[in-house]
């Protein structure tokens, strides 16, 4: 097995047994990502002389005290790093460097983990296909004809193509689970304010949240272990208990009650798709667990009132872009209201202009009662429903995508069939529900993916079901070929 | 002013709480460091930077909102306010909206000897903005600069009732407000540093109409005076409009300070629609009954309390009441006389005369006055003891104005005793009566006025250091004429 292949878990095992030397593996890292990523094109920055130096540092055993010492891990160009240029995928922010890291980005190199690069997205992290970068696509690594899906994209892709073990990405509707469906990876959104939201850059504040992307469950749970924690520099961030994730990884679920809605059946979902999701459920019945149809009613309207709420907060949230402080500014303007105009009008792309737009509609007065205030109400009752279910369940069900993967280009321009992708996903952003993607299989050679969602705090169990599955299937063992062909 | 018409104010003040630390941040609130020099990623609206509540703050406006009668919310929230000006960082304002910190407040003032309440609707909790610096002429510079360093401060936004009928009102509304604000320790209220703004909403209506007029609101009013005179400005302006048939329109002026006039800035039709909504940034603030409390508990003596003691206790009059408690400081000051001195109609004559001129004069606060409470007691102790005249006790207080000098030092070096020996003064007033025969032929021929030629006389030989009653007495003996 190349060290590319190798999880957090193993190049730890490996490191310790001083079989390989942390500038081994780093160095082996930027060989991968020099041998692929002119396919999958997953990172905006290399921090290569950075993370070759961190290595040397922690080239002696008693160098080595945090609990990822020396592993290499990304970030979606989301995450505030001092010192190194955070773009967002946006023409806005090309040339932003930070003077301060985020709190998780801290406490990830409080470990000793090295950072590789910033990783692609969708501009400010509207998207589904990380298409919407103002730079260049992100490519699907089972196949480069095919999104990677987004926000988080160039995560989901760099860990698929071996590029690194691990990165972090946020998730306001599905920006972490979704991506890690269409790329055959394990992507973990954690219950909202589990994980600082301070350094990362915002979209829809009250939903969106730091989580990782991996190839196994429990890497997952080790990035958790670092992560997750109140943060007094974010008031929203919870101050609730922290376990050892990793304790929960065991294969042992028997008893445990999942259900799952019928009300995702009667959307519009890939037949195999549903078939697979189908066969998972039955894994888990193998598996000992109580598998019972139930019902979320108002998930039909989770997705409208998402796509009114996080335009709305998105509205305010990119008005700092002004050209005043920092990032692209029209220098020629002859006032301040053209400064404005033509720094945002050069500064943004489409999408992020057409939620802007849609998000100051919505809060307009004589607009805000129909729209802003009623999607809030619509909020509330899907709440509702999961607290509903959750009384008799531990987890819930459901496909993470209707689809596997679609073509680059194929969704470009029709933002309805767009936002649909986020079906499945967004409810649990709308609930600040942790849930989790998998691989369940693969459709015509795409992976498929399927969603775990578990109670607010409940990480644990979510993981554990997660870890279960994964332990008595094949799927996250495959790996794609990136021939370089293109369907 | 047309007594056809009634005037209806109603006023929105902003006062700067005092605070170590902003609302939103760890920076310094301290006044007039150099241009950006308190500010962070946060407060400067940096990608990714997320506001935490300073608690100080909530305590604060509880404070004022228990000092001004509010009902204090179980729950309040804050919002975001959404506009694009460079000075604002994050391109919206952290306020709130519908769920304010206080509500339903009033505070009384004292117009003509008679009380009067005047409502408070609302006051919350928000940020301020920064600052644009325009180097040499705002019109043709090609550029501004931004300092931030006031951007997120705390602000309490006070909202009154249009309760207010004149200009008088309206100022006396802030003064008393003013006062309030400082007794309650929460705002250092400086009008001049800008901790303290208003902005009044004015309207005119035909006497006896129940509708309020079109309203104007009226911005930049820096002092009391300007608060004032654009009240009274505006009120004539909507006059006369209404009596020349023009038709008004609702907008936003500002003062012009050197034109002494109201300016348009926009229409009510130009408004911006600042598209509030719950800042998800923040959890809503919880307000426990007991918290309130135990601030209730800290609340010093406010001005209208001190003004019932000064009246109970001292029998001062009521004007003298509301002169005396205007600041803790001017206040504290009388206080700290009478511990020293007993009698307080005197001490307020002194304070609210000589005092209160020089401190005007120098442009000068009472913390700022070099005589010491206790040297004024002893000031007025040198009167009564008759080492001084009243009139002698001016120049010394001058002195001890300039000098911070204590009254016995001055006097013993200015040889400043008054004379009220009879025999020396005898001297000076024959030989003034034998230099004037004329006068005293007036004098005893029934015209009154000349009495007052003597004694002035005779302080002007003596310098002043007459025993003023002895004189008199001496004087009126002397002319009764032999």
């Amino acid at each position: 097995m190349e060290l590319y292949e190798l999880g957090l878990h193993d190049l730890q095992d490996i490191i310790n047994r001083e079989e390989v030397t942390v500038q081994e593996i780093i160095e082996s890292t930027f060989k991968r990502i020099r041998a692929v990523d002119d396919k999958v094109k997953a990172f905006i920055t290399l921090d290569e002389e950075n993370a070759l130096k961190k290595a040397t540092d922690l080239s002696h055993k008693d160098s080595r005290k945090g609990t990822i010492a020396g592993l290499p891990f990304a970030l979606k160009d989301v995450f505030c790093t001092r010192g190194l240029r955070t773009t967002c995928a946006s023409r806005m922010l090309e040339n932003y460097v930070p003077i301060y890291d985020a709190t998780a980005v801290s406490r990830l190199n409080a470990e000793q983990g090295i950072l590789i690069g910033k990783t692609n997205m969708d501009e400010f992290a509207m998207g589904s296909s990380t298409e919407l970068s103002a730079f260049f696509p992100t490519r699907n690594p089972w196949d480069l004809g095919r999104v990677p899906g987004g926000s988080s994209g160039g995560c989901a892709a760099a860990v698929a193509a071996g590029e690194v073990p691990v990165a972090l990405g946020s998730d306001t509707g599905g920006s972490i689970r979704q991506p890690a469906s269409f790329c055959g990876v394990v992507g973990f959104k954690p219950s909202y304010s589990r994980v600082s939201r301070w350094g990362v850059v915002a979209y829809t504040s009250s939903m969106d949240q730091a989580g990782v992307i991996a190839r196994k469950v429990e890497d997952c749970a080790l990035v958790m272990n670092i992560i997750a924690g109140h943060d007094p520099l974010d008031a929203t961030s919870a101050d609730v208990e922290v376990p050892d994730y990793t304790t929960f990884l065991t294969p042992e679920i028997r008893g445990m009650k999942i259900g799952y809605p019928t009300e995702c059946f009667k959307q519009q979902v890939d037949a195999e798709v549903k078939n697979l999701i189908l066969a998972a459920l039955k894994k888990y019945e193998e598996l000992g667990a109580i598998i019972e149809e139930v019902s979320l009613p108002q998930g039909e309207y989770a997705l409208p009132a998402y796509y009114i709420l996080g335009p709305a907060e998105a509205s305010a949230n990119l008005a700092c872009y002004d050209g005043v402080r920092f990032g692209l500014r029209d220098y020629e303007a002859d006032n301040v209201l053209d400064m404005y105009c033509n720094s945002r009008s050069a500064g943004f792309g489409d999408e992020v202009k057409r939620r802007i737009i849609l998000g100051t509609h919505v809060l307009s007065s004589g607009y805000y009662e129909n729209y802003y205030l009623k999607a809030m109400k619509v909020r509330r009752l899907i709440k509702n429903d999961f607290d509903q279910v959750f009384k008799n369940f531990d987890l819930i069900i459901t496909p993470t995508t209707p689809t596997t993967a679609f073509k680059l280009g194929e969704e470009l321009g029709d933002s309805l069939t767009l936002y649909g992708n986020d079906i499945f996903t967004v409810p649990a952003n709308m609930a600040g529900l942790p849930a989790i993607s998998i691989p369940c299989g693969f459709s015509d050679g795409l992976p498929v993916g399927m969603q775990i969602i578990g109670q607010a705090f409940d990480e644990g169990r979510v993981l554990k079901a997660a870890y279960a599955f994964e332990q008595n299937t094949t799927y996250h063992k495959q790996k794609p070929s990136l021939g370089g062909e293109q369907r | 002013m047309n007594e056809d018409y009634e005037v209806v104010i109603g006023l929105e003040v902003h006062a700067e709480l005092k605070t170590n630390s902003k609302i939103f941040c760890s920076c310094s609130t301290a006044f007039g460091a150099e241009p950006n020099t308190q500010i962070c990623p946060g407060c400067a609206g940096f990608p990714g930077m997320l506001p935490v509540l300073n608690h100080r703050v909530v305590e604060i406006a509880i404070m004022a909102g228990l000092a001004l009668n509010c009902e204090i919310a179980e729950i309040c929230r804050f919002d975001r306010k959404n506009y694009f000006y460079p000075d604002l960082p994050r391109a919206y304002q952290i306020s709130q909206l519908d769920l304010p910190i206080c509500q339903n407040g009033y505070l009384e003032i004292d117009i003509d000897g008679k009380k009067k309440r005047i409502g408070i609707t609302r006051a919350h909790m928000e940020e301020d903005a920064g600052k644009l610096v325009h180097q040499g002429n705002i019109t043709s510079t090609p550029f501004s600069l931004v300092d931030l360093n006031r951007s997120g401060m705390p602000l309490l936004e006070i909202v009154s009732e249009p309760d207010m009928r004149s200009a008088q009102e309206a100022r006396a509304y802030m003064e008393k407000l003013r006062s309030i604000l400082l007794f309650a320790g929460v705002s250092n209220c400086k009008m001049e540093e800008g901790s303290l703004r208003c902005d009044a909403n004015v309207s005119v209506r035909p006497r006896g109409q129940k509708e309020l007029g079109v309203r104007s609101e009226i911005k930049n009013l820096n002092s009391f005076r300007a608060l004032e005179k654009a009240v009274e400005y505006e009120a004539r302006r909507h006059i006369e409009a209404i009596e020349d048939g023009e038709k008004l329109i609702q907008e936003t002026r500002t003062w012009d300070e050197e034109k002494q006039i109201t300016l348009s800035m926009r229409s009510k039709e130009e408004a911006e629609d600042y598209r509030y909504f719950p800042d998800p940034n923040l959890p809503p603030i919880k307000i426990d009954h007991k918290w309130v409390e135990k601030i209730k508990a800290t609340l010093t003596e406010l001005p209208d309390q001190a003004q019932q003691r000064l009246m109970e206790e001292y029998g001062l009059p009521p004007y003298d009441a509301a002169i005396l408690t205007l600041t803790p400081e001017f206040l504290a000051y009388f206080d700290n006389c009478l511990s020293h001195y007993h009698d307080a109609k005197t001490v307020s004559n002194w304070m609210m005369g000589e005092l209160s001129k020089h401190l005007n004069q120098n442009n000068m606060e009472i913390n700022d006055c070099k005589i010491q409470p206790e040297a004024l007691a002893r000031m007025l102790s040198l009167i009564d003891e008759g080492t001084i005249s009243g009139k002698m006790a001016k120049s010394v207080f001058e002195e001890m104005f300039a000098s911070g000098k204590e009254p016995d030092l001055i006097i013993k070096e200015k040889g400043m005793v008054q004379i009220s020996d009879a025999s020396t003064l005898l001297k000076v007033i024959d030989e003034i009566i034998g230099a004037n025969p004329g006068v005293v032929e007036d004098y005893r021929n029934g015209k009154e006025k000349a009495f007052g030629f003597f004694v002035g006389q005779v302080m002007k030989a003596t310098r002043g250091q007459a025993n003023p009653a002895i004189v008199n007495k001496l004087l009126k003996d002397r002319l009764k004429g032999d």
